[in-house]
């Protein structure tokens, strides 16, 4: 049971990083696009769209490291998992482009800015959706054949599929609302309060649903959490989900400005932990093993190098990006 | 059978689709980061505020166009996957870790400085700003670098080997990303990058110049565009015909096509300038020729012995009409590119530059001659490396994802439907922001965001006026 740091063991690492770190960046700023009907048009909408426009760019590639670096540690599971789910990943990336533009074009088209705010809020929950909806059909198994894709072209679309869908839009919404709690003042940050702890409470029952449902999914997560004696470390899992809970319901309460946000994160990182827990060491559940989908160590050396270098020099730049953006915002851009 | 068929040229027209769009943006932006860096370079130096109002003129045009990259690159990076899975299985051990490199060298490095570079003027010092506009600049160059090892592999597959389970895999790193395509394609696309944004840049100050001749900003941005193009369009030439060389050396198939040789000459291949090929018959139409010409161009000798695609087994032939045909389009556009160089530099020497309204006419109408150009030029690599994905070792029937055509066409319709929309509405906003003139006091991208103060919210704080750059200027 104790894990060997092999290369591709390394890399599942790498890519859960680069995946987590999408999630930290990129989804509060999807969040806001979710929750971005709930404010008004003018300054709050203004407000909240400059909170996120210096960085939403950077915020995305990692997406596109998440996706490149599949591809390139693990390209059989690339080739497996991507024609699987081929309905969802095209919609996410159609969505990605509205929402992307949106960030430029609302600017330059004031007369139609009302129809880029709403692809700005459409792309954002497809996107958020379609994330989501991959994530669950993962987790509840793909059909493969040989080196291929053996399933139907709907078998992504199931209740379970679509419960993590959901959960994971309240959650970016969430992630949305708390980081503007941080980043602005006055009407938008009382209004992110009020939306923030509804949305809260609908993430702590999304977690708990779909926390129930997974270990029926199949017989082996069912074995990974509660066999004896992992439960014991298993079982930690939940009860941090619990306290975390707890705190962030707490912080919103008690109006603590910068915790909602950042125990939001805990939540979203204690449940990729329990995914890792789950999956761990399959990266197709029950098909097809980290090991085996691993490209030849030739290719996870060569990335290795340059990935224990530039990583960190690329979250340094970013983290002195945020830095020259900090404080609260105001819905005017920057001058 | 035929459903399989039908998928296959559903999921190619998709990927050309797709990256044909894509490619658009990068080639303009590529050249524009550049020329950004120099305009805030000079500003720096020579203190003239006509360079810093050219600065924040095209920052705001290099803002959209490359949001439109980034989101059209999104979709790149995942289409590898969901619609060319059996390629990705198979060539992902040598072209995933270049495609990650760019990620890690590149799109991280561009994306986490444009933030600074668009609206970072009042928050940091110039010397950072400037620092940031050459991170982006440089950044757009390094991903060039990585993309166009990663394709020029493809075209000239070297330094792999071939597992158990049909996989490339890597044996030497060096040898892979210096493959032999890989400096002349770098060059040649690096160029007509440079080349593109110079005809855009020209064009648009040719627009205002003919209608205010003495528009300083308009007269400093037709002169450098002018200036780069007749510098560029030779060099390009050259550096096209050195391409073309060695894919001659690597590629012979794709350069028979370009040629329209079905034939092979033993004795001197004719330059077919025009025809009409004929892939069925396997002959030019109406063929219009020079004796000769091509074995002097491509051998260096009128009487050199040129083979034809006849020495080529049928199956592998790519398809004739489309590389022939984009091969002159390009071919065309480039020599169009070295006569208006010629002719400005007849202007500049005159001291006409800014007042010789023929000129700002061509200029004006070879504005978007770059993108046609590019777009024809990858046409022609592309459609000549058929009907390989991996040349000579992976055939694209081969390639392509487990899919069924109506999955496809639905996906296909959708791209074609929301590209129109969202990069037509683009390219709107775009030509609006340049078919307004460029003028003293110019505004950065931040302008229009409605400076509207109301009470309870205040401004960005920490901003020192002195310290932002319109103040300095």
């Amino acid at each position: 049971m104790i894990p060997v740091f092999d290369l591709p063991t390394l890399w599942a690492f790498v890519i859960a990083f680069a995946v987590f770190a999408y999630v930290v960046m990129d989804g509060f700023d999807l969040g806001i696009g979710i929750l971005f009907p709930f404010f008004q048009p003018g300054p709050e909408r203004d407000s909240a769209m400059n909170s996120v426009a210096p960085v939403w760019d950077g915020n995305e590639t990692w997406l596109v490291l998440g996706g490149g670096g599949l591809m390139a540690a693990f390209p059989l599971a690339y080739a497996i998992v991507l024609p699987a789910l081929y309905a969802p990943i095209i919609a996410m990336v159609l969505a990605l482009i509205f929402r992307g533009v949106a960030f430029e074009f609302r600017w330059r088209d004031p007369g139609h800015r009302r129809y880029w705010d709403f692809a700005f809020t459409t792309g954002s929950v497809v996107a958020t959706l379609a994330q989501g909806i991959t994530l669950g059909a993962l987790l509840q198994g793909i059909a493969v054949e040989g080196r291929s894709y053996a399933g139907g072209w709907w078998d992504w679309f199931t209740p379970f599929s679509l419960l993590v869908g959901i959960s994971l839009v309240i959650g970016y919404a969430l992630l949305g609302a708390t980081w503007l709690v941080m980043k602005t003042e006055g009407m938008v940050q009382n209004h992110s309060y009020r939306l923030a702890g509804k949305l809260a409470i609908g993430l702590i029952v999304c977690v708990g649903l779909v926390s129930a449902a997974t270990p029926f999914l199949n017989g082996a997560y069912y074995e990974r959490w509660f066999a004896w004696p992992q439960v014991l470390f298993t079982a930690q899992v939940p009860l941090l989900v619990g306290l975390c809970s707890g705190a962030l319901l707490v912080s919103l309460v008690r109006r603590w400005e910068y915790w909602p946000f950042l125990l939001t994160l805990g939540l979203f990182g204690l449940c990729l932990l329990g995914l890792g827990i789950s999956m761990f060491p399959y990266v197709v559940p029950n098909a097809v093993t980290i090991h085996e989908a691993a490209a030849p160590t030739a290719s996870l050396q060569f990335m290795l190098v340059g990935a224990s270098v530039l990583i960190p020099i690329i979250l340094a730049y970013t983290g002195y990006s945020y830095w020259v953006f900090r404080g609260k915002t105001g819905h005017e851009g920057y001058h | 059978m035929f459903d399989q068929f039908d998928a296959l040229l559903l999921a190619r027209f998709q990927f050309a689709f797709t990256v044909s769009f894509h490619f658009i943006f990068p080639s303009f932006s590529i050249g524009l980061a550049s020329y950004l860096a120099v305009l805030e370079g000079l500003w720096l130096w020579t203190g003239r505020e006509v360079y810093l109002n050219l600065f924040k003129y095209w920052l705001k045009i290099f803002a959209l166009a490359f949001a439109m990259g980034v989101v059209s690159g999104i979709v790149m990076s995942y289409q590898f996957g969901t619609n060319w899975s059996v390629f990705s299985d198979k060539a992902g051990p040598v072209i995933g870790p270049l495609m990650a490199y760019e990620v890690m060298t590149a799109f991280f490095l561009e994306a986490g400085f444009l933030g600074i570079m668009l609206f970072g003027m009042g928050r940091v010092g110039r010397k950072l700003h400037f620092a940031a506009t050459l991170a982006v600049a440089v950044g757009t160059f390094i991903s060039a670098f990585w993309i166009l090892s990663a394709n020029s592999w493809m075209q000239t597959p070297v330094g792999y080997g071939v597992n158990e389970v049909g996989q490339f895999v890597p044996q030497d790193w060096w040898a892979i990303i210096f493959n032999p395509s890989f400096p002349y394609r770098l060059v040649h696309t690096v160029m007509a990058a440079y080349l593109t944004t110079a005809l855009v840049v020209g064009g648009v100050g040719a627009w205002h110049l003919l209608r205010e001749c003495t528009n300083k900003g308009a007269r400093v941005m037709f002169s450098m565009a002018m200036g780069m193009i007749s510098v560029v369009a030779p060099l390009q030439i050259f550096a096209g015909d050195m391409h073309g060389l060695n894919t001659l050396e690597h590629q012979p198939a794709k350069v028979m096509a370009m040629e329209g040789h079905f034939q092979s000459h033993p004795d001197g291949a004719p330059l077919i300038l025009f025809g009409i090929p004929d892939q069925e018959a396997g002959t030019v139409h109406s063929a219009i020729e020079i004796p000769k010409a091509s074995s002097l161009i491509l051998k260096h000798d009128l009487n050199a012995p040129l083979k034809g695609l006849d020495t080529v087994d049928r199956a592998n032939w790519p398809y004739v009409p489309v590389v022939f045909w984009s091969f002159r389009i390009m071919v065309g556009l480039g020599f169009a590119m070295f006569a208006l160089g010629v002719l400005s530099l007849w202007a500049r020497f005159r001291s006409r530059l800014y007042d010789w309204r023929p000129l700002h006419w061509l200029a004006l109408t070879m504005g978007p001659a770059g993108f046609v150009a590019v777009i024809a030029g990858w046409v022609t690599t592309e459609v000549g490396r058929q009907p390989f994905t991996v040349y000579g070792l992976l055939m694209t029937a081969a390639s392509a994802s487990p899919l069924e055509a109506p999955a496809v066409a639905a996906s296909l319709l959708t791209f074609i439907v929301v590209y129109f929309i969202v990069f037509g509405a683009g390219t709107g906003y775009i030509l609006k922001l340049m078919g307004k003139a460029p003028h003293p006091g110019e505004t950065g991208p931040e302008a229009g965001r409605e400076p509207i103060r109301t009470a309870g919210i205040t401004p960005a704080p920490a901003i020192d006026p002195a310290r932002t750059l319109g103040a300095e200027a």
